[in-house]
């Protein structure tokens, strides 16, 4: 058990090393790096799936491997009578299921985790259109609508298929409630650095959390089919301090005020 | 199980020839031929599909299918999925290779019912028509394979969904008949002596998989018959405004859907362990554990079907529940690979064709296996759901699993159907193309999954090209292979050896292995004894 945890240990510190991103990077090969507490549960309990489900592939191509060198025609030309061994069954039956139950319940914890939305400081309305996002902040009075940025108009740095015009914006260490619906067909707003995905179904309010526990822009996709410009409607938050966010605020408010944020 | 047959059957051999052969046929070997020619055709156009998604997918930016703002490229997926599930995997192994040897290995004269099987065969040529329109017609069918409403239904006005869905019930209906046809044959007409728990491994496929057709395909047709009514007459079963529910037609459609996926694995099952069981010149090991594996997957196939819809907002308990039990069916899969394992282990292998693609099908099972269990957490799954993780993950147990299925039983059979022996090396290297080039699509699409690529994207981030470059070269060279499989066959027709009764020697026990190659046209008229 010490082993398999300093193998862990060993894992969780190569990985982010070739992926620490809030957004993805050019031949990455696993998760971005998370920035909620939610994400953090759910990687490390990918990193355990990765290792049991590694060891299983191992396993079998090991032994196929070696089924086959040991067990050809030229080597074993006498092929063996015995079909059945009930010792054998039971234990290839009963191992996996302890591996299952080994999985589970870390599975379940995580499941509940991300169910329970903690005492919410901010809710905001994501409300999925054909072919953008409509965003609420219902206790701040403000709403606006968040496009793409098309190729044309890309400054330099920005990134193609990424980039909005408006931004959410959510102060950092702060527990916001996500409600999710949508206007005509069904969309999914999803950040893959928090961990979060959630549809967004008409005539339907879908609830999740995020927190997010680092500064910084995070980029995410509609999850699910909703037409031809489905590629086309990205989701970018943008994590600031409580200071920056209350500054944000008001400039929303009082649309005199030019804001920094806005594109 | 090996039985010798002295009976001649010449006299009295009527055979109708001509188009009356075909078009009329109640010959459950002629209408094997027929599903599997219509399966082929159906895979070369489905394959081509994949082939433009690949190359539009290449490189970001990608202008191939990009007509009417993108909507020929979710046509295209669409029909990519439609036509290798219903016209490709399901022909084939469950008309082809199900009718052509379930009535040789059960020691039966032929189906049950051989014009039923008939109209199974020919409803499946007004249905594929009809697909075909779904993609010309208006701006085509661009809802996806799974044509969630409302993008199906207010989201798609046009008429070619219509056709879609049209092309789906015609497709039911001919495996309802078909599974009806199969279960009767299969409980009747053994022959004597062959009791359930002695009949081969693909009998057993078969007939799992007709019973999951038969109980899962009219929830599909009650599903598609809603949607066409609140898509022409007004109706909303699925339209909140009216009070409907989007997510009443994805519990409908997945109570199909994931039984449907067994259909397509199951069958593939059967023939593996045949395969296995042949070239190792064992019998299976643990068959009765490898029989109730089969029955086990298929009961609990039928209460896990809201894993897809991790991330729709159902109750957490709900959610968890399904995680649980899909995590269940792990064991009994598990069950089947350390047998297959076991069934080698002491055997005398040989590499003919069929059981390289049976091998390769047991480990490339394991992968797409291993990111089942991954997915079947739905805490894990949110982070991954419709994903490029998730298409890796069932292009592993489909275009890996039951393709390789389909191969594996190709290359055994063709022998026994034709007459002709292929070449072994020509299949062999037809296999390491393959396998290679299907691992070069789909393993770097676990990467671009966990990186956050999302599926059905016609374009993407900069940040993904690489690998859905790799994905794309691999894609090249499976579709080679491709066509050099269609090489091979007519190879095979014209100039293969004549094959003996039994060319894969003492290992291949079943009763199809007793009969010339190709078999007299009317078999088993007086039925075997089995001991």
């Amino acid at each position: 058990m010490r082993g398999f945890q300093l193998f862990l240990g060993i894992l969780s510190v190569l990985l982010p090393s070739i992926c620490r991103a809030d957004h993805p990077r050019p031949w990455q090969m696993y998760y971005q790096s998370p920035v909620t507490p939610v994400m953090e549960h759910l990687y490390d309990f990918h990193l355990t799936l990765l290792v049991i489900e590694g060891g299983i592939v191992f396993l079998v191509a090991v032994l196929l491997i070696y089924v086959i060198i040991r067990f050809r025609a030229s080597r074993n030309a006498a092929p063996s009578k015995v079909a059945h061994n009930t010792l054998l069954e039971v234990i290839w039956t009963a191992i996996p299921v302890l591996v299952l139950v080994f999985i589970a319940f870390p599975s379940f914890k995580l499941l509940y985790m991300m169910d329970v939305t903690p005492k919410a400081d901010l809710t905001i309305k994501a409300i999925g259109n054909q072919w953008y996002w409509t965003y609420e902040y219902p206790d701040h009075n403000i709403h606006f609508d968040s496009n793409i940025i098309p190729d044309d108009q890309l400054k330099p740095g920005q990134m193609r298929l990424f980039e909005v015009d408006n931004r959410v914006v959510v102060p950092t260490h702060t527990n916001i409630r996500i409600i999710t619906t949508s206007s005509d067909v069904i969309h999914s707003w999803a950040i893959p650095a928090f961990g979060i995905k959630r549809d967004s179904v008409p005539g339907r309010l879908n609830e999740t959390w995020f927190n997010v526990n680092k500064e910084g822009v995070y980029y995410g996709q509609c999850s699910e089919l909703c037409g031809v410009k489905h590629g086309f409607m990205p989701i970018v938050v943008e994590a600031v301090s409580q200071a920056e966010f209350d500054k944000w605020l008001a400039s929303q408010k009082n649309p005199s005020q030019a804001s920094p944020h806005a594109g | 199980m090996s039985y010798a047959l002295t009976a001649d059957y010449t006299h009295d051999d009527h055979r109708p020839t001509g188009w009356r052969r075909w078009v009329l046929s109640t010959n459950h070997k002629d209408i094997g031929t027929m599903y599997i020619i219509f399966g082929a055709f159906g895979a070369f156009f489905g394959a081509t599909l994949s082939l433009l998604i690949r190359l539009q997918l290449a490189h970001p930016h990608g202008t191939l299918l990009s007509g009417n703002e993108y909507q020929i490229y979710n046509v295209v997926i669409t029909a990519h999925g439609l036509l290798m599930i219903f016209f490709f995997v399901m022909p084939v192994l469950i008309g082809g290779f199900g009718n052509w040897f379930i009535p040789l290995m059960i020691g039966a004269p032929d189906m049950a019912f051989p014009r039923l099987n008939n109209i199974s065969f020919w409803l499946l040529i007004p249905s594929l028509i009809l697909l075909t329109l779904s993609i010309v017609v208006g701006s085509g069918a661009g809802t996806g394979w799974t044509f969630y409403p409302p993008l199906s239904s207010i989201g798609q006005p046009d008429a070619a969904v219509d056709f879609m869905l049209v092309s789906l019930h015609l497709a039911g209906a001919s495996s309802i008949l078909g599974a009806i046809n199969f279960i009767t044959t299969i409980f009747n007409m053994r022959a004597p002596g062959m009791t359930m728990h002695k009949a081969p491994l693909f009998v057993w496929g078969i007939l799992v998989t007709a019973f999951l057709l038969l109980l899962a395909v009219p929830v599909l047709a009650g599903a598609i018959t809603m949607l066409l009514t609140d898509r022409g007459f007004g109706t909303s079963f699925f339209e909140p405004a009216g009070g409907g529910d989007p997510l009443l037609f994805q519990h409908l459609f997945w109570f199909f859907g994931h039984p449907e996926v067994y259909i397509m694995i199951l069958p593939a099952f059967g023939i593996i362990s045949q395969v296995i069981s042949t070239f190792a010149r064992k019998a299976v090991f643990g068959y009765l554990g490898m029989a109730y594996a089969m029955v086990s997957i298929g009961v609990i196939g039928f209460v896990v079907w809201a894993h897809h819809m991790f991330a729709v907002g159902l109750d957490v308990n709900a959610n968890a529940y399904f995680t649980a039990a899909t995590l269940i069916i792990a064991v009994p899969t598990g069950i089947k690979i350390f047998s297959w394992i076991a069934t080698m282990w002491g055997g005398s292998l040989t590499f003919e064709t069929p059981m390289l693609y049976a091998i390769g099908f047991v480990i490339l099972f394991v992968i797409g296996g291993v990111t089942g269990v991954t997915l079947a957490n739905a805490g894990v799954d949110i982070s991954l759901h419709d994903t490029y993780f998730v298409v890796a993950h069932f292009h592993y147990v489909l275009s890996m699993g039951a393709l390789f299925g389909v191969f594996a039983g190709f290359y055994y059979w063709f022998p026994k159907m034709t007459g002709k022996m292929i070449p072994n090396w020509m299949g062999n290297l037809h296999f390491w193309l393959t396998f290679i080039g299907v691992n070069i699509i789909f393993f770097p699409m676990h990467f671009l999954g966990l990186a956050g690529m999302p599926r059905r994207i016609p374009d993407y981030p900069d940040a993904y090209s690489g690998w859905n470059m790799v994905a794309s070269m691999g894609a090249v060279l499976t579709f080679s292979a491709g066509l050099y499989f269609i090489y091979i066959v007519f190879y095979g027709l014209k100039w293969g050896k004549k094959a003996p009764a039994n060319p894969w020697g003492e290992g291949a026990t079943t009763l199809e292995w007793t009969l010339a190659s190709p078999p007299p046209f009317h078999t088993f008229e007086t039925q075997p004894h089995i001991p």
